[in-house]
């Protein structure tokens, strides 16, 4: 292939071609059924996607379950009970112990000592409490392995032509932004040179169907799932082999799209184009590939977040947010609209004006440049950041103070800090932000009279040692649950709390396994539009539970030795955990002025 | 080189000064160097703008340096004058090895002659001295390199680079060092990677700012608009700086 000159606009590998072939009839009209990330603020109740009880909560998977030998159980058969029931813990747990299945009798039967009788028996199951929650999988290992990896880029002679080509086609995820008229603006992998041919197949595909006004959304080819979402005068482009939903795609692109907007804001990106259609957008995005580079690693590592379009919360007791949140209050300075504090990637405290509430979408925006993405961190001292936070609103830019504190020294400013997001552990942001851009050293102000009034009050300490204190592990929060993790989402306070990850999810890799059966049992929740649902699923090594109510959702798994019964039973004990907890797990509300 | 050594406290002032350049030249590089003595290779873009502060001890007085280290993209150019207007004295830097960003470094010091305090002073910065062949020798100051050795080859985009140490420079000293004299600016040749002529561009600019417009620790001149207020900023101490300080900066 020549690479000189204006590039074909496809390519010639036939291989290629094959790979991109859209298949009309599985690739329209899927709308996406979880809520928007932008969609929901923080603070504010709201069931958007709550509507009418299913009485069909028995789900057939539309993607392969070639993998999973038990397919999909609803956990209620269709009894009257769950039509009538109102969807409290109470009603619905009480059905499932008592419907009639073989596993679940099974399960009774062998209850939480089944993993001794295994062992007694000596059979093959004998180290399952140690063992994986899934079976190997080399060659997505593998692949997962090389993901992160940087493509060279094609020598001057092409004589590594091939080898680069084939690394990039293993990547399990990329992520493209085009403009309409086909210039690349973002791609996660490999160079201009190599996603050219790429870029120019799914350009052509996309015009296609624009063509016949019959806009192109998704399609899949073989193991491939690719997710068109075209916004204004950019395409986004999801190609994930990760099994991942349309929507939860979707819910990514989103997301770059947003970080798109928070450089240039709406009218901006309108304008430019506006101008010139065959208009260069790398240019006034340059210095933010590493932002957009962040957010989909966290998508392609597994992001919780995202997936559930909310946040994370330090845990905190009560009294003690509480005194954060007065000291917001009271150090509140004239120009400030939002004020957070963020340790490692969860929110400890906001304050907010009584009619802004915050967006989860524009604080993983914000979260990501501070705690992924590493540009803020390595300039070292503060900074004073101009940015648009588009679900406030996407016309105009405001100001962002950014001050990292030393938790053990706090009235220093940190100089310099770990490069790699590995060393976020205990790391601290005050973040305030203003639509004032002369407020650094109004802001600044603020910062240092809070951290006094932190100091003072004690809550430097709290923060501390919430934050070395870590995540729960499962066992910490209900003895003896036969739970390795689980996701429990508050959707009136869009946010969410997890255990930690340790002792069963150590890499990266263990990580994206579990995030993936996540996405799974999330989609599946997701699929029909219904106010209460429960999806139940097993594999020869792990049994999980998604259950979704108006108020919460909950994904969880446990090691396959464990029955239906005890699953429910120890995801009861979450949501009654949760219910006692709410006020430290999550912010109600925040400190509002 | 602990600052605050000296027994008798010695006056003190503080300077304000803002980085300005091409994005990639090694702004937020120099910094670290100064505050941190420290070096990243592929060190991420700044976003916005980075505040930091480090003092600078001269023998008859101390300079607190509060540093504007503004990111060089384009986008942002606009915010510029918001954090040159007050400043005492500007870094605008270029890269040695790319001939468009000294053509920016000169667009900066045209607009900092147009719209700075009249009495700002300019040094002019030509970082990644360690890519030049001549790096090697370690000779100390850009001025007196040697007329012959870097005769850089005038044509700017063209691909003559041969292996991997070979000669990058494509600014020749004597091209930024005339135009320097000319607008009457500081000049150095700095590696932030090495720390070369780091802590001496800062004390020839802590040396080259007048007396008179040093009025104690709150007090330069014009400190109204809100991002030129001084604030008292707390200062890095004790770092330490293998090539040596050698006017008494203490940074
Ligand atoms: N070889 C070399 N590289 C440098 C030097 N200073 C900075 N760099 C590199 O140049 C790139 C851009 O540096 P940075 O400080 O971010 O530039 P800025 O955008 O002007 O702030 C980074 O990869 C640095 O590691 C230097 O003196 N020598
Ligand atoms: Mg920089």
């Amino acid at each position: 292939m020549s690479r000189e000159g204006t590039p074909p606009p496809l390519p010639p590998r036939p291989k290629n071609i094959a790979l991109l072939d859209p298949r009309p009839p599985s690739s329209h009209g899927v709308t996406p059924t979880r809520p928007q990330l932008v969609s929901k603020p923080t603070t504010q109740l709201s069931f958007a996607d709550s509507q009418t009880h299913s009485n069909d909560s028995k789900y057939e998977s539309s993607s392969s379950s070639a993998s999973r030998p038990h397919g999909l159980f609803g956990w209620n058969k269709p009894k009257a009970s769950s039509d009538a029931d109102a969807p409290s813990v109470r009603s619905v747990i009480p059905a499932a112990e008592g419907s009639v299945e073989t596993e679940s009798i099974l399960g009774d039967v062998l209850g939480d000592h089944g993993h001794s009788l295994f062992q007694s028996l000596g059979n093959r199951f004998q180290n399952q409490e140690s063992e994986s929650l899934f079976l190997p999988d080399p060659d997505l290992e593998h692949a997962f392995e090389q993901e992160f990896n940087e493509i060279e880029d094609i020598d001057e002679t092409g004589s590594n032509e091939e080898t680069v080509l084939i690394k990039w086609r293993a990547k399990l995820k990329h992520f493209l932004i085009l403009s309409s008229a086909g210039k690349p603006i973002y791609s996660r992998h490999g160079n201009d040179e190599l996603i050219t041919n790429y870029v120019g197949v799914i350009q052509t595909i996309i015009s296609f169907y624009q063509s016949t006004e019959d806009s192109l959304k998704s399609f899949t080819a073989g193991d491939v799932r690719f997710v068109v979402m075209t916004k204004g005068p950019l395409n986004l482009v999801a190609i994930s082999r990760l099994r991942e939903s349309d929507s939860q795609l979707r819910a990514q692109l989103d997301a770059l799209y947003m970080q798109i907007l928070s450089t240039l804001t709406l009218p901006s990106l309108e304008r430019l184009f506006a101008a010139r259609a065959n208009y260069d957008l790398r240019r006034p995005l340059q210095g933010t590939e590493v932002l957009l580079s962040a957010l989909s690693d966290g998508f392609t590592r597994g992001s919780p977040s995202t997936m559930l379009g909310s946040l994370e919360c330090l845990r905190l007791r009560k009294a003690h947010r509480h005194a954060i949140d007065n000291a917001l209050l009271k150090t509140r300075s004239e120009n400030l609209l939002y004020g957070l504090i963020v340790a490692s990637g969860k929110l400890v405290s906001v304050v907010r004006p009584k009619k802004h509430s915050l967006h989860p979408g524009d604080l993983h925006l914000i979260f990501n440049m501070l705690f992924e993405a590493g540009s803020v961190k390595a300039g070292g001292g503060e900074n004073w950041i101009p940015l648009c936070l588009p679900g406030f609103n996407n016309t105009g830019y405001l100001y962002m103070y950014v001050s990292f504190l030393n938790l053990d020294h706090p009235a220093e400013q940190i100089q310099e800090r770990p490069r790699s997001s590995e060393g976020i552990g205990d790391e601290v942001a005050v973040v305030l932000i203003s639509a004032n851009k002369e407020g650094f050293f109004e802001l600044r102000g603020m910062r240092d009279d809070l951290i006094n009034q932190l100091q003072k009050n004690g809550s430097i300490n709290h923060i501390r040692q919430a934050v070395k204190g870590g995540r729960f592990t499962c066992t910490d929060i209900v003895p003896g649950s036969p739970l390795r993790h689980f996701l429990y989402k508050s959707r009136g306070n869009v946010q969410f709390t997890m255990p930690s990850w340790d002792p069963y999810f150590n890499t990266l890799f263990d990580r994206r396994r579990l995030t993936c059966l996540y996405a799974t049992l999330h989609a599946q929740v997701h699929a029909k539009p219904a106010a209460l649902k429960i999806i139940h699923e097993t594999t020869t090594t792990n049994i999980s539970l998604g259950w979704s109510t108006p108020l919460f959702e909950l994904y969880c798994v446990a090691p396959s030795t464990t029955s239906r019964a005890a699953l429910s039973q120890a995801a009861n004990k979450i949501v009654q955990w949760v219910r006692r907890e709410e006020e430290r797990l999550f912010i109600i509300g925040g400190a509002v002025f | 080189m602990a600052d605050s050594g000296a027994a008798a406290p010695k006056p003190s002032s503080s300077v304000k000064l803002v980085l300005l350049g091409e994005a990639a030249v090694g702004k937020s590089s120099l910094v670290m160097r100064f505050v941190n003595n420290d070096f990243q290779e592929n060190k991420e873009p700044t976003i916005g703008a980075a505040f930091l502060t480090q003092k600078c001890n001269l023998p008859t007085r101390t300079i607190k340096f509060e540093i504007w280290d503004t990111a060089g993209q384009e986008r942002f150019a606009s915010l510029a004058p918001m954090y040159y207007r007050n400043a005492q004295a500007a870094l605008v830097v270029y890269d040695i090895t790319k001939p468009s960003s000294l053509t920016k470094a000169q667009h900066w010091v045209a607009e900092l002659h147009r719209q700075a305090s009249p009495g700002i002073v300019i040094a002019l910065v030509g970082n990644k001295a360690d890519l030049a062949a001549e790096a090697a020798a370690g000779d100390e100051l850009g001025d007196d390199a040697t007329e012959d050795t870097d005769a850089a080859p005038g044509a700017e985009g063209e691909e003559d680079a041969d292996a991997d140490n070979a000669d990058q420079r494509r600014v020749a000293t004597k091209t930024a060092k005339a135009y320097a004299e000319e607008e009457g600016l500081l000049f150095f040749e700095t590696s932030a990677k090495t720390g070369k002529n780091v802590a001496e561009v800062f004390t020839a600019i802590a040396n080259a700012i007048p007396e008179a417009s040093l009025k104690g620790p709150r007090g330069a001149a014009g400190g109204q608009s809100s991002l030129g207020r001084q604030e008292d900023a707390r200062v890095n101490l004790g770092s330490v700086r293998p090539e040596g300080a050698k006017e008494g900066c203490a940074c």
